[in-house]
């Protein structure tokens, strides 16, 4: 059958009417789909993908309801299609474009959402009747999942269809939407699985992730890719003839960005962290002479206000809007002519997402620009360029399931119809995250969930899980079941706290006094940024100065500051590191200097330089500086993988300096390189042959080091904290209240500690030291560079900083410095006391 | 500076950290890191708040806790009782998490808790989470004990003098250079030590917090925060709330 007579006569004309031929991938879609195939759609943003994947639905119910008219019969066949997005609020644009071909067809299909705001009294509706086609997010199907009238509402499910599944599947949402769709295929035979997404790196990976997994045989998803539409444009900002050595603000490119934006219609500014985009978009305004309405939008700021700006964008009412990730997913957010990118690009199929977002119509091409706010950062963007020429891809690969979801799911399984546990696990088996999970590990999950996991058995009769006489696993009381539904999810916000401006109170206040409460609620920031402060400090937030008053209880109280400039910088990296494949490309750049031909005078002349005064590391080469300055020495390394795997890099290092003897003060951590620094002459002693850097930096520090260090890590406390409250130790809430970290009557750090001790094999922390690996402390990056290194460390003795280490040390005071250990901290303030009874 | 007091009876073994001197009405005690004070006049050993078998307290509410937080203090006990070797052991009530804990101590902790007790004189003072005495637990009740000028009692008063007391499970934070750290305390004036909490699963609660204020009308306290190897005083007006 010719693609096009699969387009029902009433579809043919609608598309006609509108002046739209459909597209070819439109169309293969609707075949894939006649043949009972599960498929993956690959296309940009404006390739008409959602319009795409719905199709098959609209086409399917109007055959079914022409046939049911010709029959006379009225029965309604149940939920036909189930559309799950990242975002709430995609769920419910979604819903809302679907109406129109729906209402210019005269179709008679009901379209619903169901999200976190939908009453009750829809939600038990929809469970007794169900629309034709149902939008949510992934942890409302789990709670749909999650009850006996699971297999009611989803036996005639036909078509499921995933949005935005590149990024849905790179988190534990992703994992935890798996077993969800491994649930849907066994309650639902005649199901087949639609993925929508951006282009990947592998694109086998979510074709394995749509269809259920069958032991010793990889099965997949067919996959389907659009036309890309025009090849992007893009360009890095010529830089002035000032270059800055290190930061992260760009502030020298700012009066150029404004430019940019007046001489396009509308420009999407994106950048890295919050506190990044409040300082450019402060910056803009204040260079806003013609009064243009430029915006912000990021995760921290209230709900109401993102989706107010959200709607000005969709309505054309506004020039620019700087944005950090939050505007990352989601629909056509209007006509984007232009997308700057300020910082670090940090991966090619990011950048290339981001830049699609200018991608409004497919034959024209998607203009970027880039903004390097630094010299290493020009590198990483060149790096970035040649990549997106190349279209080069370097999404990271699938994950494999993270045990804590697992124990979320199976308590969600035993909330709805008991189980069996032979049964469940084939079940989740079939989840491609979860393919080779043990079966010792699958007992050892459910055992957790029922009575802790503990090798103490001392919890049979609190048991939150039983086994009936016949075998199956099933709650042990209602209350589970509520508990379990106020806790679902894998997105644990991190510790925010509501910020909410309140007037001044006198200063020099002693004990918590009295402050003005209930003022305008401003956003949320995270509870660990808050604790470096101390009454009276600035911080930038919602677009102003602001002076942090106090905490009480949950808010973090603010008022109005009259300060020019912060007290306290705000950069925390962003939360993705430089991509593996873009440092490897940035390492290339470095060791040919044939390409630094096409990079600034000032960046060109700093490598030169640097070639002269030590060496230019080779592309798989580790180069070590020592060189002593002030009355201290350092040592600086460049691996270029990422601020995280520096950081762990960082506090194993000065660990073995320390047994070294060779008294380590403190490091920091950036992007692209490590430093050192101590009492010690580290080049004296690897000249006497006293220290061998290969030892140093020998992989085995990933053993015992890395164990006493985790042993303390807070990174690793906030880990376990999250592992801990996804698998449902520790709820986050209980019935009838709303309880937040800061009132949960138990820390989980001291659960950490004592379970470290009693049992170390324990699944929770199994699942921390995993999420260990690729998280927080990025471990595995550390490993596989280790590894690359060995026998390829250069090592430069020199008589002073390089330049290629002044970025480095010129972070000093500006990134968090570590090494100084808590102890000292108190040992100063115990100090100030001796101080003040001797003066 | 209080004088020594002349008969100081020596430990059993000498202690490898550093305790602190700590002065309450012109008796000194010794201010042990790990969250213990020790009166060497009366070989006198205090600990407060241990909440033993909070664990089990949670899990019977549907938390389940892992069920070594009673071991784990225990063992951090038992370490204090042989470098002390005291003659008195008080606990200072909130020595069990609920009335029920008692009851619910697995045998193992419950012959560890027999042991550390065998030859000396223990002390159970009440508290809120158990002012009724229990069985099966050994040591001797008591609503407070005083010893000479000092009176031992959970919950502090803010009219005593001479009061040793838990309850508030102090926490005192500082930081220096962009850098916080909080930790357990012992919150000292001239009238009253409010003892840090020991047990494994215990909170704290910040010194500069409202609770703290009756006891503590101005910062002319001094918070001993708990470091690994050393305890630091530290004035209470560096201390930061919360």
């Amino acid at each position: 059958m010719p693609a096009e007579a699969l387009l029902p006569e009433r579809f043919a004309r609608w598309f006609s009417a509108r002046g739209w031929t459909p597209r070819a991938h439109q169309l293969e879609l609707l075949a894939r789909a006649r043949d009972r195939r599960s498929v993956l759609l690959i296309a940009p943003t404006g390739g008409g993908k959602t319009l795409a994947g719905f199709l098959p639905t609209l086409v399917e119910l109007s055959e079914q309801f022409s046939a049911m008219a010709r029959a006379r019969s009225g029965r309604r066949t149940g939920l036909h299609t189930l559309y799950i997005s990242p975002l709430k609020a995609l769920a419910v644009d979604i819903a809302r474009n679907l109406e129109t071909p729906v209402r210019e067809m005269g179709l008679p299909i009901r379209i619903e959402t169901r999200t976190g705001d939908t009453p009750a009294s829809k939600r038990q509706r929809q469970r007794r009747d169900p629309p034709d086609i149902l939008l949510t997010t992934p942890e409302q199907l789990a709670l749909l999942l999650a009850s006996a009238d699971a297999p009611y509402l989803f036996g005639d499910l036909k078509r499921v269809v995933l949005d935005e599944l590149h990024a849905l599947v790179t988190s534990k949402r992703g994992d935890l939407l798996s077993l969800g769709l491994a649930r849907l295929f066994r309650l639902a035979p005649g199901l087949t699985a639609t993925g929508l997404s951006a282009t990947v790196a592998e694109p086998d990976d979510l074709c394995r992730y749509l269809v259920p997994q069958t032991e010793g045989e990889a099965r997949r998803a067919d996959l389907v890719v659009a036309d890309g539409g025009a090849e992007p444009h893009v360009t890095m900002m010529a830089p002035g003839e000032y270059l800055p050595w290190s930061g992260h603000t760009a502030a020298h490119a700012f009066p150029q960005i404004y430019e940019l934006i007046k001489r396009h219609k509308m420009t999407l500014v994106f950048v890295n962290t919050r506190s990044q985009a409040e300082m450019i978009f402060n910056a803009l305004w204040s260079l806003n002479d013609d009064t243009l309405p430029i915006a912000l939008h990021h995760g921290s700021l209230d709900v109401a206000q993102r989706r107010k700006v959200e709607d000005a964008m969709t309505a054309g009412r506004l020039r620019a809007v700087v944005c950090t990730s939050s505007l990352d997913l989601g629909v056509d957010w209007g006509d984007i002519d232009l997308v700057v990118n300020v910082g670090a690009p940090k991966g090619s199929s990011r950048l290339l997402q981001r830049i699609g977002r200018a991608n409004h119509r497919l034959d024209e091409p998607s203009r970027g620009i880039l903004v390097p706010a630094n010299r290493f950062e020009v590198l990483e963007c060149s790096a970035a360029i040649a990549a997106v020429a190349e279209n080069a891809q370097d999404t990271p690969p699938l994950r494999t399931g993270a045990l804590d979801v697992l124990a979320q799911h199976v308590l969600g399984c035993a909330c709805g119809e008991a189980f069996l546990a032979d049964d469940l696990y084939r079940e989740v088996k079939a989840a491609a995250p979860y393919a080779g999970l043990t079966r010792a590990d699958f007992d050892a999950t459910v055992d957790f969930v029922a009575t802790g996991g503990y090798a103490l058995k001392a919890y049979e009769r609190f048991a939150k899980v039983r086994q009936t006489k016949d075998g199956r696993w099933r709650i042990a009381h209602p209350m589970v079941a509520q508990r379990y539904r106020m806790n679902v999810g894998t997105i644990v916000e991190a510790d925010m706290l509501k910020v909410r401006l309140v007037r001044s109170r006198a200063s020099g206040a002693g004990s918590t006094g009295p402050i003005a409460r209930g003022g305008r609620l401003l956003g949320e920031v995270e509870e660990y940024f808050v604790e470096m402060m101390v009454p009276g400090d600035t911080f930038v937030f919602a677009g102003e100065i602001l002076k942090f008053e106090a905490i009480v209880e949950d808010e973090v109280y603010v008022s109005r500051s009259t300060a020019k400039e912060p007290k306290v910088p705000t950069y925390e990296g962003g939360k993705f590191p430089l991509s593996t494949y873009l440092a490897a490309r940035v390492r290339g750049i470095l060791a040919d200097p044939r390409q630094w031909q096409a990079l600034p005078d000032p960046v060109r002349e700093w490598l030169s330089i640097q070639q002269w005064r030590s060496v230019v590391p080779g592309v798989s080469d580790l180069l070590v500086e020592t060189f002593p300055r002030a009355d201290k020495h350092y040592l600086v390394c460049y691996p270029f993988e990422g601020r995280l795997a520096h950081q762990t890099l960082g506090m194993l290092l000065t660990r073995r300096l320390e047994r070294a003897r060779l008294k380590p003060l403190g490091f920091v951590a950036n992007e692209y390189a490590l430093a050192v620094w101590g009492f010690g002459d580290i080049a004296q002693r690897i000249r006497n042959g006293e220290l061998s850097l290969s030892a140093l930096f020998d992989a085995d520090m990933l053993g015992d080091d890395l164990e006493a260090w985790l042993a303390e890590s807070s990174l690793m406390k906030r880990t376990f904290r999250n592992c801990a409250i996804i698998a449902g130790l520790i709820e986050k809430r209980f019935p009838g209240e709303e309880k937040s970290r800061r009132q949960l009557t138990i820390s989980t750090d001291l659960v950490y500690d004592v379970l470290r001790k009693h049992q170390g094999d324990h699944l929770l922390l199994r699942a921390a030291r995993a999420d260990a690996a690729t998280g927080l402390l990025d471990i595995r990056r550390l490993s596989e560079m280790l590894s690359r290194i060995e026998g390829r460390i250069v090592h430069k003795s020199l008589d002073r900083v390089s330049p290629l280490a002044v970025p480095a040390l010129l972070e000093i005071g500006r990134e968090p410095v570590y090494g100084e250990a808590a102890e000292d901290v108190m040992a100063e303030a115990a100090g100030d006391l001796i101080k003040e009874a001797m003066e | 500076m209080p004088a020594k007091p002349a008969s100081v009876a020596a430990p059993a073994r000498r202690p490898e950290r550093l305790d602190s001197p700590l002065y309450l009405t012109g008796a000194e005690f010794a201010a042990d890191p790990a969250g213990a004070l020790y009166w060497p006049e009366h070989r006198l050993l205090a600990v407060s708040d241990l909440h033993l078998e909070k664990g089990s307290s949670f899990a019977a509410r549907g938390i389940l806790l892992p069920p070594y937080d009673t071991a784990a203090t225990l063992a951090r006990l038992s370490r204090l009782i042989s470098r002390y070797a005291p003659r008195v052991m008080v606990a200072l009530g909130d020595n069990f998490h609920d009335g029920g804990g008692p009851a619910r101590l697995a045998d193992t902790d419950r012959a560890a808790l027999k042991g550390l007790q065998r030859g000396r004189d223990w002390v159970w003072i009440a508290g809120n989470h158990d002012p009724e005495p229990a069985a099966g637990i050994g040591g001797r009740f008591v609503a407070a004990l005083p010893v000479g000028a000092v009176t031992f009692r959970h919950l502090p008063s803010p009219k005593a003098t001479g009061e040793i007391a838990g309850h508030l499970h102090p926490v005192a934070r500082v930081a220096r250079r962009g850098r916080s750290v909080s930790r357990r305390c012992f919150a000292v004036d001239g009238s009253r030590v409010v003892m840090p909490a020991f047990g494994a699963y215990a909170g704290g609660l910040n010194v500069r917090d409202r609770a703290f204020a009756e006891l503590f009308t101005t910062l002319a306290f001094t918070a001993h925060m708990l470091g690994e190897r050393r305890v630091y005083a530290v004035a209470g007006r560096h201390c930061l709330p919360d």
